[in-house]
């Protein structure tokens, strides 16, 4: 028997802080009423966001069920895009385009130097769950091939040097990020 | 609409403004190749199969997206078209696995078939090819996706004719797949269409899986047996076995669907406990033995019983899936014996109109209209379980007009609804009321004083009044009563307030009837209040009386009440009572085998001839697909040999032919004798414990069905029945 208390329309409710729920309002509020597939890439977006860089199915229903569109039609967007993740990944994905162009112009050079730097294969998340490295589809940069994307970030027109100094920047963020929280007490005392 | 004119392959022809390029050289009989592109189904154009050449374009286009145009000259089968076409299968080819040998569309695959004409021998893609893991969507539908050419007809499918989407393309380029969300089976009640719709060898039907090439396979037109509709269908066999069942082209009834229902009832037939010889017992313990002795025994017992009570004690049953010419023979036996206790209405509660001789069937209008209906109101019809075509027919029709219900379910709808309404089942007549009450205040000149005093009373609100201008202000409007109606304790009200406000509100109006020959059972007359086609006969017991007062003997034809009747307990003790129950069955299992004396085998459907009339009123006539197994014998046969027996004359019947006509030429000189309704009674209130039943499941209507295996194992056989809604049982 269903459950007559569970009510499908505000799961995503207890899912999700306000503000994250508003936002996705907002965005259902851009199209006309009975154009209900629309917001679903924004409010994935906003879900995973909020979710450590992945989704769920749990959170996909829930999704679902908010917008009042089938399952499938959520899911059909999740699997899509390659900005959704589906398992748990790392705090920056890499994502590498090895596509015709890229292809051409070294994305592999790019793929094994990235494996070797993190010491991960390809959809692999570093122990300290901090990287990931997959590949995607053409990122529509082909004039900049080869290229990766991180932190929403495009990279163009990589040489191996370029690609170690991506990979040091992200590095000293993390350190400078872990330090922080100390600093910040060490200032409170001040 | 204007007409354009075009030439295909140097043919003039002329067609409508709009029209494709592909449905005009279909029209013509020019096939062009096509795997996405479907009569039913919105244009996609992804699969640029159906490339052809027109004069004034440069490159070839699809013609399955092109429309057409003035003058527009297109070849089909010049160099460029055909190298298209060659491209296009070249690609195809690339990711499909050459398993023809083991898969079960082989001989009836489109990319098959097209392949011999467009493919190359060999391959110039030596690359590995892709794989994909297959589903499990269900007990009904065998995935292998590796085969998917990705023509999305199944998720169009979904998406446009049922409404609910379960299909859908997850992943992107090389990695796309067609899919359910996370591994789900299908729940539609009409998935197995996409059986039929997919192109290629990647959906095809479980329950038949690797029976049998298509090569081997003979088909024979039949009629499906589970819904009143009498929905059109080949039944496939092989050396006398019903391999599968596909559906038959008939616009007018199932356009070129099927439901799940109708297409895989058959697996009882094969696969369940089959009766094989007649059975007596004695002493409490079965034995078999031959058609002579089990016929003239029943012959003694029935005497016995029948003549010691002149007729009173003994009673027939006709259950939901019993052929015309088997009815009008087995109430032409029981009457030629002085017994006029028949009935095949085990699930109706409301006798009250049986005392007008009608031979009315459900419907007046032709069901294909409910597609164009500007307003359509559905008074406990639970479309997509009782007649799932029917819920896809009035789906087309919310797409510019308005559907309305008033119905006492939790309703499951695979379209919009502009009102409904949840009434108490006990109030179901009462909610109704207030609807002609709204009606009649719109236009005050057509209900008589009298139906206006019945009417005195009850108020209308503002849905109420919402339904009412919907239904009169459309153009072409209509109401629909579901089968529970019939089975409601005030049937015989609701009927006339569906009347009523039909004439008001100028709508066509219909009631649809358990199982597939409720009409056909009536025109038969296997009724107590009626003998064939209308005619006089004395008054019998009614099905609620010869349950509920229990009987000396009963007649179980392929029914059990035990099970079908909403008298389903008193039934069962009733028979258990009796000192004589004989039962014609398909079936050696179930309750009969507690409560029957003899059993009898008799053919189930797409084993016998015979004849379906359905809620339309359309005779339906059809042959067996195959013999029934081992002593079986059609029923039709057996109410003959057992008439003989009882020296009754008038039964010298050759085929079902003769059965069927003799009752038609009947039919036809009793001409339509349309007698008014009554006014009813004063809505009174309902009897709590008669109400709160629920209606028969989706997959429980006959005993054919309830045998079916893999319908059976789907997620709405122990869903459904819903009951109904605020009623505690
Ligand atoms: S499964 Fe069949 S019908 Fe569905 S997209 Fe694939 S080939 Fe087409
Ligand atoms: S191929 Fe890499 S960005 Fe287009
Ligand atoms: S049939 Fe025309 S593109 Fe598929």
């Amino acid at each position: 028997m269903t459950d007559l208390s569970y009510d499908h329309k505000q799961h995503l409710k207890t899912l999700l802080p306000e503000p994250a729920i508003n936002e996705i309002d907002h965005w259902i509020k851009k199209y006309p009423p009975e154009r209900k597939r629309p917001p679903i890439i924004a409010a994935l977006k906003v879900v995973q966001e909020h979710n450590g860089n992945y989704l769920t199915e749990e959170l996909m229903q829930a999704v679902g069920e908010y917008l009042d569109v089938p399952q499938i039609a959520v899911f059909e967007v999740a699997t899509f895009y390659s900005m959704f993740h589906l398992d748990k990944v790392g705090k920056h994905v890499i994502s590498v385009c090895n596509n015709i162009s890229c292809s051409l112009r070294g994305a592999d050079n790019v793929i094994e130097q990235l494996q070797n730097r993190l010491n991960i294969k390809l959809g692999e998340t570093t122990d300290d769950g901090l990287y990931t490295i997959k590949t995607v589809e053409c990122m529509a940069a082909c004039g900049g091939a080869p290229m990766l994307e991180v932190d929403k970030v495009y990279f163009e027109n990589l040489t191996e040097e370029k690609v170690d100094q991506i990979l040091s920047d992200i590095a000293a963020l993390e350190i400078a990020k872990q330090k922080k929280p100390a600093d910040l007490s060490a200032e409170v005392k001040k | 609409m204007g007409k354009v004119h075009l030439e295909i392959d140097g043919k003039p022809f002329e067609a409508e403004v709009g029209s494709m390029i592909i449905e005009v050289a279909d029209l013509a009989g020019i096939y062009i190749p096509r795997f996405c592109y479907h009569k039913k189904l919105s244009v996609a154009a992804n699969c640029r199969m159906c490339m052809v050449d027109v004069s004034s374009i440069p490159k070839a286009v699809p013609a399955s997206a092109t429309p057409v145009a003035e003058g527009m000259q297109i070849q089909t089968k010049t160099e460029k078209a055909v190298s298209a076409r060659k491209s296009v299968m070249e690609f195809l080819l690339i990711n499909h696995p050459l398993d023809c040998p083991v898969c079960d569309q082989g001989g009836e695959c489109e990319l098959q078939d097209l392949s011999m004409e467009y493919g190359d021998d060999v391959s110039r893609f030596t690359e590995g090819k892709r794989v994909v893991k297959d589903k499990n969507i269900g007990p009904l539908i065998s995935t292998d996706m590796t085969r998917c050419i990705h023509c999305t007809r199944c998720v169009r499918f979904g998406q446009e004719v049922v409404g609910i989407r379960e299909m859908g393309a997850i992943g992107r380029g090389e990695h796309m797949e067609i899919s359910t969300y996370i591994e789900e089976s299908i729940e539609s009640e009409v998935s197995g269409n996409i059986i039929d719709l997919c192109p290629v060898g990647a959906l095809n039907a479980k329950p038949s899986l690797f029976k049998a090439r298509a090569w081997e396979m003979r088909q024979s037109p039949s009629i499906a047996a589970h819904d009143c509709l009498g929905s059109n269908v080949w039944v496939h066999h092989r050396r006398g076995d019903i391999i599968r069942v596909v559906p038959r082209e008939n616009e007018a009834i199932n356009e070129v669907w099927l439901s799940d229902r109708d297409r895989f009832s058959y697996q009882a037939l094969t696969e369940g406990e089959r009766l094989l010889k007649p059975r007596i017992k004695r002493h409490g313990e079965w034995q078999e033995a031959d058609w002579q002795s089990a016929l003239s025994f029943v012959a003694s017992e029935m005497k016995r019983v029948i003549g010691g009570s002149q007729g009173k004690n003994f009673g027939g049953l006709i259950g939901n899936s019993v052929t015309t010419e088997e009815s009008y023979l087995f109430q032409k036996l029981l009457r030629g014996m002085e017994c006029n206790n028949i009935d095949f209405r085990t699930r109706r509660r409301d006798f009250s109109g049986d005392g007008r001789s009608s031979v009315r069937s459900g419907f007046n209008f032709p069901m294909e209209e409910l597609d164009h209906m500007d307003a359509t109101l559905l008074i406990a019809a639970d479309l997509r379980h009782e007649q799932p075509l029917t819920a896809l027919r009035v789906r087309k029709s919310t797409g510019f007009g308005n559907a309305m219900a008033i119905n006492p379910f939790d309703g499951e709808y695979n379209f919009k609804l502009a009102h409904e309404i949840q009434p108490d089942p006990h109030f179901l007549a009462q909610e109704f009321a207030r609807v002609i009450v709204a009606a009649d205040k719109l236009n005050p000149d057509v209900l008589h004083a009298e139906a206006k005093e019945w009417l005195n009373g009850v108020e209308s609100e503002l849905v109420h009044e919402e339904i009412a201008k919907k239904l009169l202000h459309g153009e072409k409007s209509c109401i629909v009563l579901g089968v529970y109606v019939q089975e409601h304790p005030q049937a015989q009200t609701i009927n006339w307030l569906a009347e009523s406000l039909a004439s008001i509100t100028q709508s066509e109006w219909g009631y649809m009837t358990q199982g597939c020959n409720a009409a056909g059972n009536k025109i038969a007359g296997a009724v107590p209040m009626q003998s064939a086609a209308g005619g006089k006969s004395k008054a019998g017991k009614n099905a609620k009386q010869m349950l509920l007062e229990g009987l000396q003997g009963y007649f179980l034809f392929n029914c059990e009440p035990d099970v079908e009747s909403v008298w389903s307990k008193e039934a069962l003790n009733s028979l258990n009572n009796a000192s004589f129950v004989v039962a014609a069955t398909p079936f050696a299992d179930g309750r009969a085998l507690d409560y029957a004396d003899v059993l009898l085998p008799i053919a189930g459907c797409y084993e016998t001839s015979g004849t379906y009339i359905n809620v339309e009123g359309t005779w339906q006539s059809f042959a067996a697909a195959v013999k029934a197994p081992e002593e079986s014998r059609p029923g039709w046969k057996v109410l003959r040999v057992l008439a003989n027996l009882f020296e009754l004359k008038g039964f010298d019947y050759e085929s079902s032919e003769q059965v069927i006509n003799e009752l038609r030429e009947k039919f036809d000189a009793a001409g339509e004798n349309k007698v008014a309704r009554k006014i009813p009674p004063p809505l009174m209130q309902v009897n709590e414990s008669e109400v709160s039943r629920k209606s028969l499941g989706l997959y429980q209507v006959d005993s054919i069905v309830r045998r079916a295996k893999a319908l059976q194992q789907t997620p709405k056989a122990s869903t459904h029945p819903i009951s109904v809604s605020r009623v505690t049982t």
